[in-house]
């Protein structure tokens, strides 16, 4: 079984909601959409306070060629235009959207997104730039975690060709589900917008790599190829971080994006599932990204499970649906517990890249003691990017930037494996994002200098 | 509800490993090895080890206590370790009182002078040993034979080790230029499956091979240690003799060399933090033991070897690099 060569660790699954079946979200009254849902430009909001709009309407565009329109996932009047406090309790221009009573009512009755039904011969005779100008304006974004915006990535820069795509069906995070739920349920959706992802990039080969803990999601996507040579499905041991960009693209083709590189210079370009699942309802139904599915899950919750979510939906009122938060919560994640952040502000929207809340009870919360480094090797040997954990942060906390600079400090991918393993519970990679994001800034200015 | 909640940066999950628990596992990796050595040596061991023990943990403590004003750290069993591993490198009929020097020098100076567990740079255990074998080198080079002294202490009869009965033919015949180093050999008849379960005389650890190797499967299999700084050490000192022509098998399995390859040269603190660097730190302690045994005037050089090794780990880690994801590998 192919996996990625150098360290990776493998943390309990805790695949607490694998089974549970993806259910509906009823659409809530109210919504609030953050202009800046991917990485690049914030949209720019094209609403005024008291306007009315229906459900999948834009409410931001756009700003740049990095940057992701933004829709509603319900109809209603704007009541709100401005800076809410996000998740991470950091202030955000976002628009809020308050259905009344014959809003929810039309909603609730109106067929989900069958309006715009595009016909297969419609599909067939579209050209890639057709395709992809789909995807841009669906506002469908990575959403494995990173939002970065699937147009972008599927349009390379002139003088670059992709010849392969590669769909992230790994779900290495412990705890999460989303994709999981998601491949056993729509098997069919996921390979038509892969295949769609295919022709907008123009690459002949796609490869769906899916860890071994799935091998239901396996068998069922190999059964639906029907001898499709240009798609495989390649199940993969597992191990974290599978499902980072780079390692995925060697567990899947040997290949090793040269350090400062993207993907493509590699001729690789990688996918989510469920942006192919997007990508699928954006070109068939004229589906706007407005709702995605989240795993809602902790030891102690007791609806966890995987719902389609409306997006910008309160998370307060997702995790109310999934039972409340426990009495012994500790903590509370948006993502997983290797690469998640913690919330400080429950009643923040969702977002367009949130594929899954965490909530650990007390007692998982905390971090151990800290003691000094015995020097076991444990985060060199399990650093997926080949670098030295230990010597790294120490550059850092001692505000060392070149020598980490020349260290490869810009390489890290916070993956969290050196913290994940270290015996003395060092906050190794706290220092490293302190250094690398240092090391960025000096870069950033050097190059303004020149 | 109206606790806090916590706020961190991720990860936010943990494996479990302590520093307590891997130093444990390592305790537990040496059981077989003491289990060996109390069945050959009987008395003498029991006295020696509960003595580096209790002294060792008694010097950790003292010093956190009163001169660091730190909490103790004695149950983390880095000090029950060292304990153990001085006197698995020491005879079955070392007075109390030497013992006793020898955890001071080990624990006091070679590891909490430098400001205690992860700061040291050589091998505390050894640096007490060699401290003692320069100090004491009668009392460090008698050594009791198995099994006969189960019931003796102080009062055991004592032989000579494989190493050091070969060492001495060397010289003797030496002496007589040369003519009878066959005889020499011969006269002490090596026995390699003696040497591999236990019963050639030696210091307390090193009697079985056997039980040393238990240790080193349980070590590989719970991932306390990877194998690349006990494997390379064996294989250079296997390689080296065979290119002078020795005799492999004596090599591999008498003296410490096991026990120096399995627990004392893959001591964390003072082994490499890259897997090629562990590879180049075994194999040099390797190389430098055989230079020893074969030309130096100490029958043993494997403690020697491991603190002079011990030495060049900051180099090693400075310029013995792993490859970094997407760095072109060097070209040919």
């Amino acid at each position: 079984m192919r996996t990625f060569r150098m360290g990776g660790v493998h943390p309990p699954e805790n695949k607490l909601t694998a089974g549970c079946r993806i259910l509906d979200v009823d659409l809530p009254r109210e919504v609030t959409i953050a202009m800046s849902q991917h990485i690049g430009a914030p949209a720019i909001c094209v609403v005024g306070k008291g306007d009315h709009v229906d459900r999948g309407a834009m409410v931001g565009k756009a700003s740049g060629f990095v940057s992701a329109n933004v829709f509603t996932p319900i109809s209603g009047t704007v009541t709100g235009v401005g800076k809410i406090k996000n998740a991470y309790g950091m202030p955000v221009d976002s628009v809020t959207i308050t259905a009344t009573e014959e809003d929810h009512e039309k909603d609730a009755e109106r067929p989900l997104w069958t309006s715009a039904l595009r016909s297969s011969d419609d599909i067939a005779a579209m050209s890639a730039k057709d395709i992809v100008d789909i995807i841009g304006e669906a506002g469908i974004v990575g959403l494995g975690g990173a939002s970065f915006p699937t147009r972008v990535k599927l349009s390379p820069p002139p003088g670059k060709h992709a010849d392969i795509l590669i769909v992230n069906g790994a779900e290495c995070e412990p705890y999460l589900t989303n994709d999981h739920a998601l491949m056993l349920e729509h098997p069919d959706e996921i390979l038509a917008g892969v295949r769609l992802m295919m022709r907008g990039a123009g690459v002949d080969k796609a490869i769906i790599g899916i860890e071994s803990n799935k091998m239901d999601a396996v068998r069922l996507l190999r059964g639906r190829l029907e001898g499709d040579k240009s798609v495989s499905v390649m199940e993969l041991q597992m191990k974290y971080p599978q499902g980072g960009e780079k390692q995925l693209i060697q567990a899947a083709t040997g290949r090793e994006v040269p350090s400062g590189a993207l993907p493509v210079d590699v001729g690789a370009i990688v996918q989510n599932v469920a942006s192919a699942y997007a990508v699928y309802e954006a070109v068939v139904f004229g589906k706007p990204l407005v709702d995605r599915v989240v795993t809602v899950t902790g030891p102690s919750l007791s609806g966890r499970g995987n719902y389609r979510v409306p997006i910008g939906m309160s998370m307060a009122a997702l995790i109310g649906i999934a039972g409340g938060i426990p009495g012994d919560s500790g903590k509370i994640i948006l993502g997983g517990p290797m690469m998640g952040r913690t919330i400080v502000n429950v009643d923040a929207p969702t977002m367009k890249g949130v594929s899954g809340i965490l909530i650990l009870p007390r007692e998982q919360s905390a971090r151990g003691d800290v003691y000094p480094c015995i020097r076991c090797a444990g985060c060199v040997l399990a650093c997926p990017m080949g670098l030295e954990p230990y010597r790294l942060s120490l550059l850092s906390a001692h505000s060392h930037w070149d020598s980490a600079e020349g260290e490869g400090i810009a390489n890290c991918i916070e993956c969290g494996c050196c913290s994940y393993s270290c015996p003395s519970s060092r906050p190794l990679l706290d220092y490293i994002r302190l250094g690398k994001n240092t090391v960025m800034a000096i870069r950033k200015s050097r190059s303004v200098q020149k | 509800m109206n606790q806090l909640l916590t706020i961190s940066a991720s990860p936010h999950v943990h494996t479990g490993r302590t520093v307590a628990s891997c130093m444990w596992n390592v305790v537990i990796a040496l059981l077989p090895a003491l289990a060996a050595s109390l069945y050959f040596f009987g008395l003498g061991a029991a006295v020696v080890i509960l003595t580096s023990v209790a002294g060792c943990v008694t010097v950790e403590y003292a010093v956190t206590r009163w001169m660091f004003h730190r909490p103790a750290t004695i149950l983390n069993g880095s000090a029950v370790l060292t304990g153990l591993l001085l006197a698995f490198n020491l005879p079955s009929n070392i007075p109390v009182w030497i013992v006793l020097i020898g955890c001071v020098v080990a624990i006091g100076i070679g590891k909490m002078a430098f400001g205690g567990l992860g700061c040291n740079v050589w091998n505390p255990a050894l640096v007490g040993r060699v401290f003692l074998l320069i100090s004491f080198p009668v009392q460090m080079t008698s050594w009791p034979l198995p099994i006969v002294n189960r019931l003796n202490y102080t009062d055991a009869v004592t032989g000579a080790t494989t190493l050091g009965a070969i060492k001495m033919s060397e010289m003797s015949s030496e002496a007589v230029a040369g003519a009878s180093v066959d005889a020499g050999m011969t006269a002490f008849s090596v026995d390699t499956l003696q040497n591999f379960i236990g019963g050639v005389g030696g210091s307390l650890g090193e009697v079985s091979a056997l039980a040393l190797l238990l240790g080193f499967a349980y070590l590989l299999v719970t991932r306390t240690i990877t194998w690349h700084i006990p494997v390379s050490m064996v294989g250079a000192v296997a390689l080296f003799t065979l290119l002078i022509g020795g005799d492999i098998m004596v090599e591999l399995l008498s003296g410490g060399l096991l026990l120096g390859a399995i627990f004392m040269a893959t001591d964390y603190v003072t082994s490499p933090m890259t897997k090629r660097g562990m590879v180049l730190f075994g194999a040099m302690i390797g190389v430098i033991t055989v230079v020893i045994r074969h030309w130096g005037a100490y029958p043993e050089g494997v403690s020697f070897a491991i603190l002079l090794m011990n030495s060049f780990v900051p180099l090693i880690d400075r310029y013995v690099k792993p490859r970094k994801f997407g760095e072109r590998r060097r070209v040919r």
